[in-house]
């Protein structure tokens, strides 16, 4: 196990400096120059070349590329020169409004998903079956953001239970903080709850077919005691993956919800850093995006081979 | 895509998922197509005294904030929304397909560094490539094309690689060898050719997908820029006037809900029909 995780991470470091490597590449190519950007257009040349210096700027790709990797190992991302903070505070800022949400949106999907799936493949072939399949057909088809704009009509603007859009600190009222979550959770959970039930009734009833449920069965459970006790650990195996899967989409799925409930979370971070060419922002917001993706894998594939130890053996795909 | 005989193709069009999906895909992608040549009213004219009527006679979905007729803008929307989400599929595809091919049949490292490459790109979602190419490129449909259709490669890749996989211990693989026929003939020869019902289904699938994230990216600026459109773009639009008129939103999304559901009834009805064993690989999606 331990091997395998250490493969694993290996992987994992690597995927991330390339992911690194090619975020800066792509960024550093662009013409514009942070330092004329600073001191704005009637700036002399000696002052731009003295900030370049001051900055690093002027040092060569290769060592401000290791210079911005050895710097985020000590939580150093550079200065925003937009914003003239430290890109480090202003991404650990807005992570109180990200982390939270998607955490609550997964929360809700697999508390939702899950057992709509185990239902619909209990009662196979019926009435709520039939109708369980039709409603997840839809909620894969909802974009979030859509049915976002849609519960704030009905909760907010319509019933008046909970705020339209913006957030409260958690610091100022935790309660407040929190409502302000409730509807942008709900419209991130939607679609992924409808593929989990769609992947859990599946895999159920991939399972109930196996001959361990028939042996249960022989021994005198009823099916849906045999279905609980031994069908539904070893069909939570692919639900799993895609759990794991969708916490990564997860994580980009509210850089755009958060536009529809005006959170000041990651993404608006990233929206603002782009129009205004904060190229070390966007930077450094990507790899955080990029790092929670894969980092969310890396956690997966652990899990996923603690819960089925056939996959530790095996030589990682 | 032919290597079913004759009698099944009249099965296939009997199955009512596939065949509701499929009419309901056509008749969207019809629409838009109609869009090239007419629509009710041009898009691009905005008259601000005629701003969100109702529907009537005259405008059958109303109008938008901007006095302009929604049915024109649904019709050019669609057809947005319709070739930004095949062109990614056809980068996918085109890119995808290739690389699983040449995965499979050459083993070895090779094989080890497709996958990696794919493992990599695989933990891109869409939004975070869309918003490197904004910040280099600045926002254009192009944009969200490119960025979906980088997604769609590791999903056809490893559709590609399955398929021929499954394909390679076949005795008519094994006789093409033998007759001396390089990999990459016997990959377009005998392999392709049989694996193409499988990549028709993901693509299918994968245009679901492209509609919804096209949908995303432009909401949040990322995608179709004005005077152009698309249904994501309208619902951007739609978002500062929903509280006045709500008809905005919901007709814009309830479009996308549409396609989307008419291309997945699609996609899976076809796979049912060609493999009932591949239903459960059905559901890992998410594409922004």
């Amino acid at each position: 196990m331990i091997r395998f995780a250490l493969t694993k991470f290996l992987g994992l470091a690597a995927t991330l400096l390339v992911a690194a490597a090619i975020t800066f590449a792509a960024l550093d190519i662009l013409p514009g120059d942070p330092a004329r950007f600073i001191l704005g257009i009637n700036a002399t040349p000696d002052a731009v070349a003295a900030l370049r210096e001051q900055l690093g700027l002027d040092a060569p790709a290769l060592q401000r590329f290791f210079g911005w990797i050895g710097g985020m190992f000590v939580g150093d991302f550079g200065l925003s020169y937009t914003q003239g903070q430290p890109v480090g505070q202003l991404i650990a800022g807005r992570l109180g409004v990200t982390i939270p949400l998607t955490v609550i949106a997964m929360i809700l999907s697999a508390g939702i998903g899950l057992p709509i799936g185990i239902l619909a493949a209990r009662r196979r072939g019926s009435f709520a079956d039939a109708g369980l399949m039709v409603l997840a057909q839809l909620g894969v088809a909802i974009p979030n953001f859509w049915f976002g704009m849609l519960l704030v009509l009905l909760f907010s603007v319509t019933l008046r239970w909970l705020p339209p859009g913006g957030f409260v600190p958690w610091g100022e009222n935790p309660f407040a903080a929190f409502a302000s979550l409730i509807l942008p959770s709900i419209a991130l959970a939607l679609p992924q709850a409808a593929i989990l039930a769609r992947v859990m009734r599946t895999a159920l009833v991939d399972v109930q077919g196996s001959d361990y449920i028939r042996t249960a069965r022989a021994k005198g459970l009823t099916l849906s005691e045999a279905v609980w006790k031994h069908g539904v650990r070893n069909a939570m195996l692919p639900v799993l993956t895609i759990l794991g899967l969708q916490f990564a989409y997860l994580v980009a799925g509210t850089v755009i919800v958060e536009n529809v409930f005006y959170l000041p979370g990651l993404g608006r971070l990233i929206f603002d850093a782009i129009s205004a060419r904060d190229l070390i922002l966007v930077r450094s917001s990507v790899i955080i995006l990029v790092l929670a993706v894969i980092g969310t894998m890396f956690l997966t594939d652990l899990a996923y081979a603690w819960v089925d130890p056939r996959l530790r053996s095996r030589k990682a795909e | 895509m032919t290597d079913l005989p004759a009698p099944e193709k009249r099965v296939w069009l009997r199955h009512p998922s596939l065949r509701i999906g499929a009419v309901a895909s056509l008749v969207f992608l019809l629409v838009g197509f109609v869009s090239i040549a007419w629509v009710p009213y041009p898009i691009e004219v905005i008259n601000v005294g005629a701003a969100m009527q109702d529907p009537s006679p005259a405008h059958w979905l109303g109008t938008d904030h901007l006095g302009r007729d929604m049915l024109s803008m649904i019709m050019k929307g669609t057809l947005t929304s319709f070739v930004v989400a095949a062109i990614a599929v056809a980068i996918g595809a085109l890119i995808g397909v290739p690389l699983g091919l040449a995965a499979a049949a050459w083993g070895g490292p090779a094989e080890w560094f497709i996958l990696r490459v794919n493992d990599f790109l695989f933990a891109f979602p869409a939004l975070i490539i869309a918003i490197l190419i904004t910040t280099i490129f600045g926002p254009s449909a192009i944009n969200a094309m490119i960025a979906v259709g980088i997604f769609n490669i590791p999903v056809f890749a490893r559709v590609a690689r399955g398929g021929a996989l499954s394909l390679k211990t076949l005795d008519y693989v094994g006789a093409a060898r033998l007759a001396g026929m390089g990999p990459i003939e016997i990959a377009r020869r005998h392999i392709l050719p049989n694996i193409a019902s499988l990549i028709i289904v993901q693509a299918t699938i994968q245009l679901a997908l492209g509609i919804l994230a096209e949908a995303s990216l432009s909401y949040v600026g990322l995608g179709t820029q004005p005077p152009a459109t698309s249904l994501g773009l309208m619902l951007k639009d739609a978002q500062t006037y929903a509280l006045l008129k709500p008809s905005l939103a919901l007709i814009p999304g309830i479009t996308i809900i549409l396609i989307v559901v008419a291309l997945n009834l699609a996609g899976d009805g076809l796979r049912d029909q060609l493999d009932p064993k591949l239903r459960r690989l059905g559901g890992a999606r998410g594409a922004a």
